[in-house]
């Protein structure tokens, strides 16, 4: 038996899978203030109806980490920046407290100027004065070479309960994000670990000796101790839950767009040849930008809730959710009134939302009918723009290679996938808006818990082989090793998928279950006069995405 | 709430490394060159700062490469994929200006092309394609009667973009070099100062080695931007070759990252475009983070390289005098190019050029001929003759964009006339109706 449970904006679901099978899902309101307890709940109840002993594995996808950030109940956090040069370093200040050190490493990782640990003592007494136990160290390019970052721990471990480095979280460059990922990672550090002590309590004292697992936003799961040190990664699940499970409801292996149509949001997705798509560097939460590894989702302010207004003559949908529909009580016109009055829908009171309908046609001067169609026309349009916009920006990414700008993958989707309430009722006008095959499952009211609960480890890391220095690194690992001056891809290859199972493991992964790719590769040959001094070689190595299993039928139908 | 960092103007970027492309593994111009710069650029998040935008090349075609150069025998065989997408990555960047998409652009694009001449037999100086002119004259297509400045600060004479733009007084070329007694190519003269249609608007700067950022900025005080300031070009465009720096292999400059970001500060270009620059680890990060920031606006006071020494950088009291005397007699030449040009061309019909030109990368020797005829109503047909040793002997006519229809006759009539009996290659280049022939 694998669980899945999902934590959304008002409902906490959660669903047990057996061989494939659904056999048993649960749907709670969720309590934000009460998170945990919510959650315990909802498993308990489910619990009571199995056999606890035949539970393999947990997976939860949570709002504890979105929520303290986005909530600002976040702890307070030195930060110690070592800036180098380049930019100037005032925009970075995102902690309570920030230390700006001298010292600093250049792009291939070598020593230009050291520390100065006077410095950092300083930054002890002021952090320690400011009561703030959480510090955030992070240098430029530590990528590349991280002793400073480990210095630095040292000299603060014995001050402070939570220290976050850097070259932990990403190896990819971004200066600024790795900054404000280790900031949040800092902030919310508190938080998810008081979290993580109240599951184990509870699965101790409920005799649950099954792993669990916590949802990440690239779709994948980490263990929960890797979580408590890196809760970062489990910001914004919630969209990677929602396609995972549109994948695990419906397969496929050509370009796809994938749709999520809520109440206030549309999601929107995209895969390449079935495999999803991710965000180049990382996600974005409030006015942070991160490298926090991420599917690739855009969201837009329409759904089934999003209200209706008329301006100059011209519907407008959303972006804002007033209440629920009118039909249901609530203030204004929204679609899902267009679609009872339409008849389409059988909720809530029909003639309220006639009366809704009717408002609106007298500004748009149609019929009843015309308007509630006109009202699911116009959803279409928005969300055939919005996906039109989205892939002409991926398609258009920058690319480094002659081979990718002439022969480069674009995406063209051959169909679509969706779930959500009014997924079913947008079916016709979408498949003729992009002309395109729509498909949306019969389980989605519990689709982001079974991807939840099919969901697996992912990771991955960076590798660099600099052969004229002799130095392998691989940031994420804490890796950084002699090579000898003939190390070549083979090795490099091999070494990085050694290391990506180590890291695997580490997060949790049966080594018999790991499957490995290397998704990046390149070889530049080092110059310097006229000889060749050696080799750059740097690899990217992922767990390969993807699913467990797939869900059959299911029995509760 | 974080402080985000905004770019003052919206600047466009076209960041083209080509890693998968090299003149030969070892060579200079190699896959490895921008590596380290885009390293830096990653590290230093330019992507997330709000107000630049990166762009992919698009790809020039044939007709853009023949509306610059003779390429003999003809374009296919002389250009590699990656000329056309480093002259599209140009392109690119300026169309991005031009539609207003942005207030300024830098194509960090490679090869480079100052060296690229209009005859081409090969590659010299790393060049095959002049992405400049290509670039410059794509857009004139839409906009006739753009005029352009060129400012050359790359290290070596632009002798393509000279010889491009030596009888267009609609293109001011302006190059800033270490002096040809020194240096590859080997000229970049004061004496060398346009076609009798353009006498004046070219404009060589040659540098004593060791100048450095006094001297550079010395220069463009009072030499460039008194001279932009009477020009009044609606387009300023920097040839930002990056191995005047002090740690460049392959010459004698003492000019510095903060040089390049002060001088792009204070030349205010609407467009930069990488050229040469060779020092990729301890140089080209640096500067090409400099321009970047000076371009959008953003304090660059920062941008240092690990072995910065003001002290050592320091320029020389002697160079510094010889500099001042140079722009002194620059800028005299300057406002006198019409009584200069005056007794170049006075009782002439045709004024001819000879020239010896050497195609060092590919190990060329080209002797060619030019003639410029003097039009009254225009800046007059024109006729290369050019032989070499590789084989081809070539005739080249070019119509110009202002012909006169006399001009446009004669182009035509001199095409027809010439026989094949005398050469390997016969070409017309008809910039008026925008049409490129050969025989
Ligand atoms: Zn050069
Ligand atoms: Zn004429
Ligand atoms: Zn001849």
């Amino acid at each position: 038996m694998i669980v899945g449970l999902d934590v959304g904006g008002t409902n906490i679901d959660a669903v047990i899978i057996e061989k494939g099978n659904i056999i048993d899902t649960i749907k709670r309101p969720v309590n934000h203030e009460h998170l945990f307890e919510s959650i315990w709940t909802a498993l308990e109840e489910l619990f009571s109806r199995h056999d606890k002993e035949n539970i393999e594995r947990i997976n939860l996808s949570t709002t504890v980490s979105t929520n303290a950030i986005v909530e600002n109940k976040t702890s307070p956090v030195g930060m110690i920046i070592q800036n180098g040069p380049g930019l100037p370093n005032d925009y970075l200040a995102c902690g309570d407290e920030n230390v700006f050190i001298s010292g600093y490493v250049d792009h291939r990782g070598k020593l230009v100027k050291d520390l100065d640990q006077k410095e950092i003592d300083k930054a002890i007494e002021l952090f320690k004065e400011r009561n703030i136990d959480s510090c955030a160290v992070v240098t430029k390019f530590c990528t590349r070479n991280f002793s400073h970052e480990l210095k630095i721990k040292e000299l603060l471990e014995k001050h402070f309960s939570s220290i976050t480095m850097g070259h932990n979280l990403s190896g990819k460059l971004n200066f600024p994000r790795r900054v404000f990922t280790s900031y949040l990672n800092a902030a919310i550090y508190h938080t998810f670990k008081n979290f993580s002590n109240d599951i184990k309590k509870s699965m101790e004292r409920e005799g649950i000796g099954a792993p669990l697992y916590i949802l990440k936003a690239d779709g994948g799961t980490t263990s929960l101790s890797a979580a408590q040190e890196r809760p970062v990664e489990t910001i914004l699940s919630g969209p990677a839950a929602s396609f995972m499970g549109i994948n695990a409801l419906l397969h496929t292996d050509k370009d796809a767009l994938l749709l999520d149509i809520g109440g206030t949001t549309t999601d929107i997705f995209f895969l390449a040849d079935g495999l999803p798509l991710f965000e180049p560097l990382g996600i974005e939460i409030g006015s942070y930008k991160t490298l926090v590894r991420a599917l690739y989702s855009h969201s837009i302010g329409l759904g089934g809730d999003s209200s209706i207004e008329i301006t100059n003559g011209r519907l407008k949908i959303g972006p804002n959710r007033e209440g629920p529909p009118y039909a249901l009580g609530g203030p204004k016109a929204t679609p899902t009134d267009a679609l009872i009055a339409l008849d389409k829908m059988k909720i809530g009171n029909r003639e309220k939302a006639i009366e809704a309908m009717k408002l609106l046609s007298k500004e748009l001067n149609l019929s009843i009918k015309d308007t509630a169609q006109k009202i699911l026309d116009t959803m279409g349009d928005m969300i055939k723009n919005e996906v039109d916009r989205l892939l002409a920006q991926i398609n258009s990414k920058p690319v480094y290679t002659v081979k990718e700008l002439l022969y480069g993958k674009k995406i063209k989707p051959q169909l679509i996938n969706m779930i959500g309430g009014p997924a079913k009722f947008m079916q016709p006008i979408l498949e003729k808006k992009f002309n395109l095959p729509c498909y949306f499952p019969k389980h989605y009211h519990v689709a982001n818990a079974i991807g939840a609960a099919l969901a697996k480890i992912t990771t991955d890391i960076t590798l660099i082989a600099d052969t004229s220095q002799g130095i392998l690194s691989v940031p994420e690992m804490g890796v950084y090793e002699k090579i000898n001056r003939n190390y070549g891809l083979d090795s490099a290859r091999q070494r990085a998928i050694e290391i990506l199972i180590e890291r695997a493991v580490s997060l949790g992964a049966a080594k018999d279950e790991i499957e490995t790719e290397i998704i990046e590769e390149s070889v530049f040959n080092m110059v310097r006069g006229f000889f060749t001094s050696g080799k750059n070689i740097r690899i990217k190595a992922q767990i390969k995405p993807g699913l467990i299993g797939e869900v059959k039928g299911d029995k509760n139908d | 709430m974080i402080k985000m960092i905004k770019a003052k103007n919206k600047l466009g970027l076209v960041f083209f490394p080509a890693f998968d492309w090299a003149i030969s593994s070892t060579h200079p111009e190699r896959e490895e060159r921008l590596l380290y710069t885009q390293d830096q650029i990653f590290e230093e998040g330019i992507e997330d700062i709000e107000g630049i935008y990166f762009y992919n090349p698009a790809i020039a075609t044939e007709k853009d490469i023949q509306r610059v150069h003779f390429c003999v025998p003809d374009v296919k065989s002389r250009l590699t994929k990656s000329h056309f997408i480093s002259a599209g990555g140009a392109i690119k960047a300026f169309e991005a200006v031009m539609d207003g998409d942005v207030d300024k652009a830098f194509a960090l694009v490679r090869p480079p092309g100052h060296h690229a001449q209009r005859v081409v037999y090969g590659d010299r100086g790393f060049c095959i394609v002049n992405i400049e002119a290509v670039m410059i004259e794509r857009i004139r297509q839409q906009n006739k009667d753009l005029r352009v400045a060129i400012v050359d600060t790359d290290c070596h004479h632009g002798d393509g973009t000279q010889d491009i733009y030596w009888n267009d007084k609609n293109t001011l070329f302006i190059s800033f070099h270490q002096d040809g007694r020194t240096l590859y190519p080997g000229t970049g003269f004061l004496d060398e100062f346009g076609g009798p249609s353009a006498y004046g608007y070219n404009i060589n700067i040659p540098l004593p080695p060791g100048t450095g950022e006094e001297g550079f900025l010395y220069v463009l005080d009072n030499v460039v931007l008194p001279i932009l300031d009477e020009y009044k070009p609606d387009i300023i465009i920097n040839s930002a070759g990056q191995d005047n720096h002090y740690t460049d292999p392959l010459t004698n400059m003492n000019f510095t990252a903060q040089g390049y970001a002060k001088l792009n500060d204070k030349l205010n270009p609407h467009m930069a475009i990488l050229e040469g620059g060779y020092s990729i680890e301890g140089a080209l990060p640096y500067i090409n983070l400099g321009i970047i920031l000076a371009m959008a606006g953003i304090d660059y006071s920062h941008v240092k390289e690990p072995d910065y020494d003001k002290d050592k950088l320091k320029q020389p009291s002697d160079i510094t005098e010889y500099i001042k005397k140079l722009s002194h007699m620059i800028y005299k030449r300057w406002q006198n190019r019409e009584k200069l040009r005056a007794d170049i061309v006075k009782g002439k019909d045709n004024i001819q050029r000879a020239r010896q030109i050497y195609y060092d990368t590919d190990g060329i020797l080209e002797n060619q001929t030019q003639n410029f005829k003097i039009c009254k109503k225009c800046s007059g047909v024109n006729t290369i003759d050019s032989q070499s040793d590789t084989g081809y002997h070539i005739f080249a006519i070019t119509i110009p964009m202002d012909a006169c229809s006399d001009c446009l006759d004669q182009g035509y009539k001199l095409y027809q006339d010439t026989s094949k009996f005398h050469y390997t290659n016969i070409y017309l280049q008809d910039r008026v109706n925008d049409v490129y022939y050969s025989k």
